[in-house]
């Protein structure tokens, strides 16, 4: 019905008309989905998360003498070194050097690699120390010095795994309190936590990838990014609801942007006790209505997307595959709490749905301004595939 | 009336009954939230009083003469709103629904001191210290 070509015309002439993935679902209810599927050029999508799978490329320049690197830590956290002499890549979930952990049980971690990139995004002086054991060309063996993102000569994230379509809900049915990336669970079913944007969520706008593809154009907090492969562990083939929206985590992506261009308030280092640290990011996407299908998928409400309550004391670490219930997300997102098991249970989330819609109206007004053009796929992503585990079958050859 | 006081002590102060006092002295009722009064430091003490307006007064008088120095606004949890991101986890945590969703279909999340009974609880669980205490 209406082609990349087409859209993007009326994008660069300021006439688009552009709705966040919420309004989308009144417009559409009140013009019906021929009339609006003619009218409507852009539905805008976001998310705001922790997303641990996250992660940057810093690019120092060559000091005098010169010094190739093979040891480096940001504010005392680590980074991986084993890139070209002044690469290196630091990792959201780091802890920092000497950070007692779980030692002192339930550890605070207080401070890792999703602060350190907070950091750099807003700005921030950071201390690189870097170690090597120098060569004939790289003499140098150690550095100690200042520098904020300006410094850099590029400072590139490079997310393996973003915006998971869907998420599980965790709860805890054991006596003890369990720490958790999901948050800190209060034993016996006390509360939950859940973790998407619902129908905000990318994925869930477009649930069979029909748009959203490898070279898609993405607003990361705040950077012109883009969709360089699947996300690991993409999960295609999961169970999926009667209208095609997975109940389960099933489809991610990976994505990469410049971060100098990144707005610091989408970009923020997050502490879990007992757990560790990460960062959560914001992340717009675009999704350009081509069709009456596609703008279908894109009036996808919180009702009818379903997630999984999985109990994370025990089914969680040992991958026994029970449910325990299934949620909808009007439930989890308007209510305080639920009744789960007949029991009531108060509600925690960790994806930001304030944000989400904020991020969204964002997105919205670069598209209407011109300034962010829809991108066609140049592949789309797989179908056909699911996520495997690790088999453990010995080491050491044997 | 109810009022919610947060009291700073001096090194020489911590010895003094003054709970004692305003039970029995100005007939207050004393809710104590949290406390920490320890012998050649500085000790706070965060409670609520209820009891008829003249007599809070006056208490509060005395609290003055006794060289306490009284903070009516900074009742001793912030929750900056800046940093915030306004995810929710500590609705669950909050016991009181101090931290409560101001509105529904934005899920705006907001902070009413006077619900707060100053557990802590979003302290340790907001993943990117929202909330913090003096004298934590």
């Amino acid at each position: 019905m209406k082609t990349y070509e087409e859209i993007n015309k009326k994008i660069e002439s300021g006439k688009a008309v552009v709705l966040t993935a919420e309004e989308i679902i009144d417009y559409v209810d009140k013009k019906g989905i021929e009339k609006a599927a003619k009218e409507v050029d852009v539905v805008t999508t976001a998310t705001f998360g922790p997303m641990c799978s996250s992660g940057c490329f810093l690019n120092f320049g060559h000091s005098k003498p010169r010094m190739r690197i093979t040891e480096a830590w940001i504010d005392d956290v680590l980074c991986y070194s084993g890139v070209a002499a002044v690469d290196i890549y630091l990792g959201a979930t780091q802890l920092r050097h000497n950070d007692p952990a779980n030692m002192n049980y339930p550890g605070e971690f207080k401070f890792g690699g999703g602060h350190v990139i907070e950091k750099l995004v807003a700005g921030e002086k950071c201390q690189l120390f870097a170690l090597s054991y120098g060569t004939d060309d790289y003499p140098l063996k150690e550095i100690r010095t200042m520098f904020d993102i300006n410094d850099l000569n590029q400072a590139i994230m490079v997310n393996p795994r973003n915006c998971y379509q869907n998420y599980n809900v965790a709860i805890n049915c054991s006596d003890k309190t369990v720490y958790t990336y999901l948050g800190v669970l209060k034993p016996r079913m006390q509360n939950l936590t859940y973790c998407s944007a619902g129908q905000m969520a990318p994925l869930l706008n477009d649930p069979f990838y029909e748009t959203i593809g490898i070279g898609t154009s993405v607003w990361l907090a705040g950077s012109r990014g883009t969709v360089y492969a699947e996300g690991t562990q993409h999960n295609p083939t999961c169970e999926r609801g009667e209208n095609g929206v997975p109940v389960e985590g099933s489809g991610t992506l990976a994505l990469s942007a410049d971060m100098k261009k990144m707005k610091k308030e989408f970009v923020r280092g997050a502490s879990f006790k007992g757990y560790g640290v990460s960062v959560s990011l914001g992340i717009g996407i675009p999704i350009p209505i081509l069709n009456e299908k596609i703008l279908k998928y894109t009036t996808v409400k919180n009702r009818d997307i379903q997630a999984c309550v999985i109990d994370y004391s025990r089914d969680y670490q040992y991958k026994t595959g029970k449910v325990l219930t299934k949620v909808n997300y009007e439930q989890l997102i308007m209510q305080d709490d639920i009744e789960i098991m007949g029991k009531k249970v108060e509600i925690s989330s960790l994806s930001s749905y304030n944000k989400a819609i904020e991020i969204a109206e964002i997105l919205k007004d670069e598209i209407k301004r011109g300034d962010f053009l829809v991108s066609k796929p140049s592949a789309p992503l797989p179908m056909n595939q699911s996520v495997r585990g690790l088999e453990i079958k010995g080491g050491n050859g044997k | 009336m109810t009022k919610k006081l947060l009291l700073l002590f001096q090194k020489n102060q911590t010895d003094k009954p003054i709970v004692y006092h305003l039970v029995k002295d100005y007939g207050l009722v004393v809710n104590i939230f949290r406390a920490k009064i320890t012998p050649d430091e500085v000790g706070y003490l965060v409670l609520g009083v209820s009891g008829e307006e003249q007599d809070i007064e006056k208490a509060l008088a005395f609290l003055k003469s006794e060289n306490i120095e009284i903070n009516e606004t900074d009742k001793g949890i912030r929750w900056d709103k800046d940093v915030c991101i306004q995810c929710g986890n500590c609705l669950s945590h909050c016991p009181t629904d101090s931290l409560f969703v101001a509105d529904r279909k934005s899920k705006r999340v907001e902070y009413d001191i006077d619900k707060c009974i100053q557990c802590l609880s979003c302290i340790e669980n907001c993943p990117f210290s929202a909330c913090s205490s003096i004298y934590f």
